[in-house]
């Protein structure tokens, strides 16, 4: 049997397909199924012709294929309102699902953070936030590690041509899912997200910034170290994610500058928003699978 | 050009663009003082707020004296006629700061975006419409694209359920020219009903002569900030405003001493700094850059030793929208790594 677990992706737009094309170098998820809603749609045509299963009529049209199939984990790229339906009928399945929407009715799930507690339980709904979330709270919780936060802050500016019409027509979702991430998993007292579009040409690449206030003053060379070694652990999966300046320190304001720059499979290089998410997503699927094969979790029992 | 008779309704902005020049840091007595001395005056909508609006506190903009309801709350109950504005970026504040602000007893929701992003402003100017509040789509930085784009962003606004849309000149960049050609268009394309506005800055000396333009282009509301009060060099002195549409004969409703008296007793003795185009808002507007960067970049320049001019092109250079304040601190670093300074 290979130690690869097979999957569906939910949603053949950019993150879909993005996230497709990262699978496929994946040495531990095989991707089996793409599904969409709209026959003409370009990702599903892309799909097929890359000899991945397609299906038209959303998870519906391919329920009934995923034991023969043995899809073990599912990725959600649609949008919050049909999530919660997408992971109710796959989840009665026993696939696990990852949740790229910002539905979030599972944990909130950032690797280098939270990735490996979630897997060891096997929580079969994990949220991956926001892009913004993905790209910043890591730092949070680099501080948050060393001391105390009382008030983590950030900023997230992105591309105009990378933020699609979901985000837009609820950009409040993006602010209130990242602030009350930044808490939970960042650990920082209170939490507050920004986010700013900026329409420039040629596109600017992702950057952020990220102030923390700590409680007692900052032990700065414990900070600066604990900041250094999370961009690494970021950088596994996001190699373009880079300290641009910072931690720089302020009576007990602590501010990071960081730049994100995709892998340009799918998206833009500039992107580094969308790609930090299909990333982020898929080497928490990589997680469960290493974890199964190691015999750490148990997959759910199909006869 | 003949404004006789044309009637205008001025907005004051001191207790809202103001707060930038003030660093968020207006006391509830001196709110309460400047905006009971404008209803007075008969200034008939008065915006208060954090600078960068609703849900505005924070770090990267900089946390205010009291919240955005403790102002309200002052405020509102001691206006006679006048009626209170609060304003709002998606992105900054959400729908729930919207709801609160209601709630305070503001009549008139300003939901602001960058000129090409009208898109975002959906959920928040669809909210303000459905309670029935005067609901104005505020188009921030509009020099950066042609009177086309404006239009059509506009456009999304005003279907959104937008009362009114404003053309807005956030760096103090506009001359007069560019001012009735945007304007003119937003007249002539928008629906009749639909109300235009414009609001400027006096970075390059313009913001009376763009104020006039906009008027004589067909918008019917102003907005202006007694004293000036407001975001690098200021918004259009609405006391010196007011005393040209006298001249001009203009129905603008306002009482000229009563506002030159808020202006001189109350507004210019709780100034941090003189509100005037030095050579730092200058720049502002010159390289057509968001006002509120003006106190950021000047603070960068004292901290790492880069001129705030220098900074201040470069932000431009960049195509920077407003809200990116924490581009200035990150751009004044790597400035200063790269002079060999740090």
């Amino acid at each position: 049997m290979s130690k690869k677990l097979r999957a569906v992706i939910i949603g053949p737009g950019n993150i879909g397909t993005d996230l497709l094309m990262k699978m496929q170098r994946s040495d531990w998820i095989e991707p089996v199924w793409m599904v969409g809603i709209d026959p003409e749609s370009e990702g599903l045509k892309r799909a097929e012709s890359m000899g991945i299963k397609t299906s038209s009529t959303g998870i519906d049209g391919m329920l009934d294929q995923v034991i023969a199939d043995d899809i073990r984990v599912a990725f959600d790229a649609t949008s919050a309102y049909v999530h919660a339906e997408n992971s109710r009928k796959l989840n009665e399945l026993g696939v696990i699902m990852v949740d790229l929407t910002p539905a979030a009715i599972g944990p909130f799930c950032v690797p280098p953070v939270n990735l490996k507690q979630h897997a060891s339980q096997l929580e079969m709904n994990v949220n991956m936030v926001t892009c913004g979330g993905q790209a910043t709270i890591p730092m949070v919780a680099a501080v948050s590690q060393v001391q105390d936060v009382e008030y983590g802050e950030i900023v997230a500016t992105v591309s105009s041509r990378s933020i699609g019409p979901g985000t837009r027509q609820n950009i409040d979702e993006f602010t209130r899912t990242t602030a009350g991430a930044v808490e939970a998993v960042g650990g920082a007292d209170r939490g507050k997200a920004i986010i700013i579009v900026n329409p420039a040409e040629p596109p600017l690449m992702m950057r952020d910034t990220i102030h923390c206030l700590t409680k007692e003053t900052p032990d700065q060379d414990a900070i600066t170290a604990s900041v250094k070694n999370m961009v690494k652990e970021v950088q596994k999966y996001v190699p373009g994610y880079k300290l641009v300046n910072g931690p720089i320190f302020d009576g007990n304001k602590v501010s990071v500058f960081m730049e994100v720059e995709g892998l340009g499979d799918f998206l833009p290089k500039y992107a580094g928003n969308l790609d930090i998410m299909t990333a982020a997503g898929l080497r928490t699927a990589e997680m469960f699978a290493e974890e199964a094969h190691n015999g750490t979790i148990t997959l759910p029992a199909r006869g | 050009m003949d404004l006789t008779g044309k009637k205008v309704t001025l907005h004051d902005m001191s207790l809202r663009d103001g707060m930038h020049a003030k660093q968020h840091q207006l006391s509830l007595e001196q709110m309460v003082a400047i905006s009971t001395g404008l209803d007075e005056a008969g200034i008939p909508l008065i915006e208060v707020t954090h600078g960068d609006g609703l849900g505005g506190a924070s770090l990267n903009y900089g946390f205010p004296a009291h919240t955005d309801e403790e102002y309200l709350n002052a405020v509102v109950p001691k206006m006679k006629n006048a009626k209170i504005s609060a304003l709002l970026l998606p992105g900054i504040g959400t729908v729930d700061h919207l709801k609160m602000a209601r709630d305070c007893g503001v009549n008139t929701i300003r939901v602001a975006t960058h000129c090409t992003e009208a898109d975002v402003s959906e959920q928040h100017i669809g909210m303000a419409a459905k309670m029935e509040m005067d609901t104005v789509g505020f188009l921030m930085m509009a020099h950066m694209v042609s009177p086309e784009k404006v239009l059509e962003q506009a456009k999304l606004m005003e279907s959104y359920g937008a009362n009114c849309i404003y053309c807005t000149d956030s760096a103090g960049y506009m001359l007069p020219d560019e001012v009735t050609e945007k304007i003119g268009l937003l007249r002539s394309e928008l629906n009749a009903n639909t109300e235009i506005g414009f609001h400027g800055h006096h970075n390059m000396g313009m913001a009376i002569a763009n104020s006039l333009a906009a008027m004589d282009a067909g918008a019917n509301r102003i907005d202006g900030s007694v004293a000036g009060l407001g975001a690098g060099a200021g918004n259009t002195p609405l006391e010196v405003f007011v005393a040209v549409l006298d001249r001009m004969q203009a129905n603008h409703g306002v009482d000229l001493y009563k506002i030159m008296d808020v202006a001189e007793d109350l507004v210019v003795p709780l100034m941090d700094q003189p509100i005037r185009v030095d050579r730092d808002a200058l720049t502002l507007g010159y390289a057509g850059v968001y006002s509120s960067f003006l106190l950021f970049a000047q603070r960068a320049e004292a901290k790492y030793g880069i001129q705030a001019r220098d900074i201040l092109v470069e932000l431009g250079r960049r195509g920077t929208v407003g809200g990116q304040e924490d581009m200035i601190e990150d751009l004044a670093l790597t400035m200063a790594k790269d002079k060999g300074l740090i």
